[in-house]
């Protein structure tokens, strides 16, 4: 293969891993939308300097170990209760930033009352929900964001109503509730919408010091080893499939008004 | 006007070979090493001196392995710089216009 | 000399509870303790600001517990044993991650939603385990309103000296109760010092600290266990609490704690009336349990009468300490009843006359 002769000494750094994001090598399957959540989240902490004053707290699902790589300080969470862990969290240290990176088992099933009552109650956290529409830690099974017809290990001829109920569009739910302040779905499938992902996850954590209530940021992510596919042919997949039922943009968006009496 | 130079550097090591900024990268700079690393993944390599420092691959990296390199077309213009003596402190002035801004 | 009071036990708690410096509270209502959910959301902020929230479960509020330990903010949860129940996931939780706090059941009669009425069928959870994994909860048993007051301040002082839980464990008669009590000087919020392994805010000066319970690696996760065990064994050695009444002459002994200790107390002066020499042993600290001192009577007395209200439980640790010298009996009613002294003094002549 021929060697091309680099240049770095005649240019500036436009993009690097961010310091926030430890030196290692992820645990996540090659091509895991993880990765990239996890890496725009720590730039958005870094970005807004953040750093010194940012707790987090990981959940049980493929992102367990999210405290390996984001170096702020975490908390690791029982399987639902992420939002509750940063509920005590916030409450008794109200003048840190707090949030949660759940996945769709933890954060819309087993910790489905917590997701709702820590809205509801407009903690003043950021909850990042990535909706993968499977169970990846466990090895493939239904989620509650899994698609009609959706092949996985527990719904091995698709999932059918009627036997295993709809899948769960949790964000539009949570964006009706008066507690929550800014709701968004975004995905990290292509550079555009990684950008716009970017994005939200800072206004999420700027907004967090308004103290007006739950920010959440849903990011539509692949699983390319549970869904059986490569890495390239899953974000195509999300693009035609997870897209059309659960669309990008956002849901609840803070008016200028309310930007301004912060 | 002139086309923007860039240049990427990829940690090998921790790269997985997920392909996704093969496909991301606008120019087709990028491709799958036939070499593996330490691992076994066939690592992102740049294979064409095209880049134009987009940041297209190292923003769907899931392994953040990509560092992104522009040129900066200000710095490559810019004018002689004269310091300046002043009463109250050095001063910096830049002679002539800047271009492009 | 403190503030000297008339209170009801759960009330003396909460009471105590703001008096020593709580920084938050989580809880969900169940009878027979929700005044002190009710007590804190009417005094505890407006005093001292402390966080008081009621929870949507007491899921939530044991995990919230968790989160504010993390910080390590000196927290509290309270309930009854259904409520106890729903929460042992969490406590395993945070007696994995080694974090402070308090705990307090206010026991009521079980199993499943059971009854509103005081009880001790939860000793087994409460010492033995409870949730999943080998941990330890370090266990207070009070039998006045005086000691559900002073136990909450030791007990957080244990749990930050150890950063391990406490759990107070009483009854629905005695949160009911009423009696004097003798509050202490309010402490300040906010003047201990933040520990270091607290999840604030990764400065510069140092790496960042994780509040996890979570260790995958097989020789890492028996290290972790060993190093509990240890602790466990530290515990053991330092804080093991107990009372004895008139065990030095004492040919019989009645082994009761909490409640049932008071009942016991007025067993022993019946039958001492009579001429028996009966004595008691009441274990303050449940875990650590006191098996050095019933093994000490062990070696002079005839027989123990392991008193309880429950269908026995704590019985089978008397009866580890005792290892088989002599018999040791077992007495306790269920569902509320609250057994009469005499009732039970006759159980103990019978037992008596059979040695």
């Amino acid at each position: 293969m021929q060697e091309i002769e680099h240049h770095y000494d005649e240019m500036d750094i436009v993009c690097e891993r961010p310091a926030a994001l430890l030196d290692t090598r992820m645990h996540y399957c090659p091509g895991c939308g993880h990765g990239v959540a996890h890496r725009i989240l720590m730039e958005a902490v870094e970005e807004l300097g953040l750093q010194e004053k940012t707790v987090g707290v990981a959940p049980v699902g493929c992102s367990v170990f999210a405290y390996h790589y984001m170096n702020v300080d975490m908390q690791e969470a029982a399987h639902g209760r992420a939002t509750a862990v940063a509920t005590g969290i916030k409450r008794t240290n109200p003048d840190k930033i707090v949030f949660t990176y759940q996945g769709d088992g933890d954060l819309a099933a087993i910790g489905t009352a917590e997701t709702l009552h820590t809205v509801n109650r407009g903690e003043n956290v950021l909850i990042v929900f990535i909706n993968n529409a499977i169970y990846g830690m466990t090895g493939g099974q239904m989620a509650p964001t899994t698609l009609v017809t959706q092949k996985t290990s527990t719904t091995p001829y698709g999932r059918e109503v009627p036997v295993m109920g709809n899948p769960l569009k949790i964000t539009e739910l949570l964006a009706q509730l008066p507690g929550a302040f800014f709701v968004t779905r975004q995905a990290v499938n292509t550079p555009a919408n990684v950008r716009k992902a970017k994005k939200a996850l800072l206004n999420g954590l700027k907004w967090q010091t308004l103290n007006k209530g739950t920010c959440f940021v849903e990011i539509v992510s692949n699983c390319p080893t549970n869904w059986g596919m490569k890495p390239v042919e899953s974000n195509k997949w999300l693009e035609e499939n997870m897209l059309p039922f659960y669309p990008l943009g956002d849901m609840k968006v803070p008016s200028k008004e309310e930007l301004e009496n912060g | 006007m002139a086309k923007i130079r860039g240049d990427i550097s990829i940690d090998v090591e921790k790269c997985k070979g997920c392909e996704l900024c093969v496909v991301a990268c606008p120019q087709d700079a990028v491709a799958l090493s036939s070499e593996i690393n330490k691992q076994g993944y066939h690592y992102a390599v740049l294979i064409e001196d095209v880049c134009t420092g987009c940041t297209s691959c190292s923003l769907v990296c899931p392994d953040a392995v990509i560092t992104v390199y522009r040129e900066d077309r200000k710095s490559k213009k810019k004018t002689p710089v004269a310091e300046v003596r002043n009463v109250t402190g050095d001063i910096k002035i830049q002679v002539g216009a800047e271009e492009g801004n | 000399m403190g503030e000297l009071r008339l209170m009801k036990g759960n009330e003396a708690l909460a009471e105590a509870a703001i008096r020593a410096g709580m920084d938050g509270y989580f809880g969900y209502p169940i009878t027979p303790q929700s005044e002190i959910l009710e007590y804190l959301t009417r005094e505890a902020y407006n005093r001292t600001q402390c966080t008081v929230l009621q929870a949507e479960s007491e899921i939530a509020s044991i995990n919230m517990v968790y989160g504010a330990a993390g910080t390590g903010a000196r927290v509290m949860t309270t309930s009854s044993s259904p409520g106890i129940s729903l929460m042992q996931e969490g406590i395993s939780y945070i007696a994995g991650a080694e974090l402070p706090c308090l705990l307090v059941n206010i026991n009521r009669g079980g199993p499943g939603l059971g009854t509103i009425q005081p009880s001790q069928g939860d000793y087994f959870q409460s010492v033995k385990g409870g949730g999943h994994g080998d941990y330890r909860l370090i266990v207070l048993a009070p039998a006045t309103v005086q000691e559900m007051a002073d136990f909450v301040l030791e007990g957080w002082e244990m749990a930050e000296k150890y950063r391990n839980p406490v759990l107070i464990l009483a009854d629905g008669a005695l949160g009911q109760m009423m009696e004097k009590v003798e509050l202490r000087e309010q402490q300040p919020r906010g003047t201990r010092p933040v520990p270091d392994w607290a999840t604030v805010g990764k400065t510069k000066d140092r790496e960042r600290n994780v509040i996890t319970s979570l260790f995958i690696k097989p020789e890492e996760m028996e290290q972790v266990n060993l190093r509990l065990q240890q602790k466990y064994k530290l515990i053991e050695s330092e804080i093991t609490r107990v009372e004895e009444l008139q065990t030095d002459d004492a040919d019989f002994v009645i082994v009761a704690y909490g409640l049932s200790a008071r009942i016991g107390s007025k067993v022993m002066e019946l039958l001492r009336d009579e001429g028996m020499k009966v004595g008691l042993i009441r274990p303050i600290s449940l875990w650590p349990y006191p098996y050095a001192t019933v093994s000490k009577a062990a070696e002079h007395v005839k027989g123990f009468l392991s008193l309880e209200l429950n269908a026995g439980q704590m019985v089978e640790d008397v009866r580890l300490a005792v290892n088989g010298r002599c018999p040791v009996g077992h007495y306790g009613r269920m569902g509320g009843i609250i057994p009469s002294p005499e009732e039970v003094a006759d159980v103990i002549k019978k037992m008596y006359s059979e040695l």
